[in-house]
């Protein structure tokens, strides 16, 4: 074994030091509660392909007061989740020009947000359609 | 020169988080949380003759499986990305768990759905 101990910068907890990296870290850690959601459609999928009473014992499941609360959580991750990347957007993006001037971070902010609840409604309504 | 991966796994990142900013709170409040208390909807639509009749149509079928295995790509890159700010060194091994496990989920969803079948 090598004597030579180098040192290592500790890395527990450097990001709560600033608003900033808690920010970068909350918004990162949506991440987990969207491959939380992605596992539980996962799951009802091959439930429902295993048929009828694996299908009905998955939906009871589901029905459960710690599902709707945990789904709660998920809501809310994904709201920050939309906020965050609006956000981003404006830095993630490509400069965009308009009339020899760049759009401005708000704007696309603006939009993108705008874009997100319009989405929303329209597809709220086409799943009521459908349930109907 | 060997051609970078990146971009692919960065487009898939992209479309998955696009996808779940657009239109994941209302799909996490619908599925999660009206149906099974049954407010907006009814509850009847999770009983097994809805929701087969859903995931056998294409349409039904094509939106599941795009929202899977999206949201599962869009975490994989970022939970990778973000390995290395907890100290952990996102490395092949990490490479290889992250984009591994949602190349899972999305056979293991085409699996499902194809079995499933179309109507």
């Amino acid at each position: 074994m090598s004597a030579r101990r180098p040192y290592k910068r500790p890395m527990a907890g450097w990001w709560r030091r600033n608003s900033y990296f808690i920010e970068y870290m909350v918004h990162e850690a949506t991440a987990i509660f969207v491959a939380l959601y992605a596992l539980i459609l996962l799951v009802s999928i091959v439930q429902l392909a295993s048929g009828e009473a694996a299908w009905n014992q998955w939906a009871a499941v589901l029905r459960r007061p710690g599902s709707v609360m945990l789904h709660v959580g998920i809501l809310i991750a994904f709201l920050y989740h939309t906020w965050t990347w609006f956000n981003i957007m404006p830095r993630t993006l490509p400069p965009i020009m308009i009339g020899g001037k760049r759009l401005a971070a708000k704007t696309i902010t603006v939009a993108g947000l705008a874009t997100a609840l319009m989405s929303s409604l329209i597809f709220f309504a086409v799943t009521h359609w459908i349930g109907k | 020169m060997k051609r970078s991966n990146a971009p692919i796994f960065w487009g898939l990142f992209g479309a998955g988080g696009m996808l779940a900013a657009l239109i994941g709170p209302m799909l996490v409040l619908i599925t999660g949380i009206a149906i099974p208390l049954g407010f907006w909807f009814s509850r009847d639509l999770f009983t097994y003759t809805r929701v087969l009749a859903l995931a056998e149509h294409w349409l039904g079928k094509g939106f599941i499986f795009i929202v899977v295995s999206l949201f599962f790509w869009h975490s994989a890159h970022r939970i990778f990305h973000t390995l290395h700010d907890v100290g952990i060194h996102a490395g092949l091994v990490a490479k290889l768990v992250c984009y591994g496990l949602a190349m899972a989920g999305t056979l293991i969803a085409l699996v499902a759905l194809l079995h499933i079948g179309f109507k």
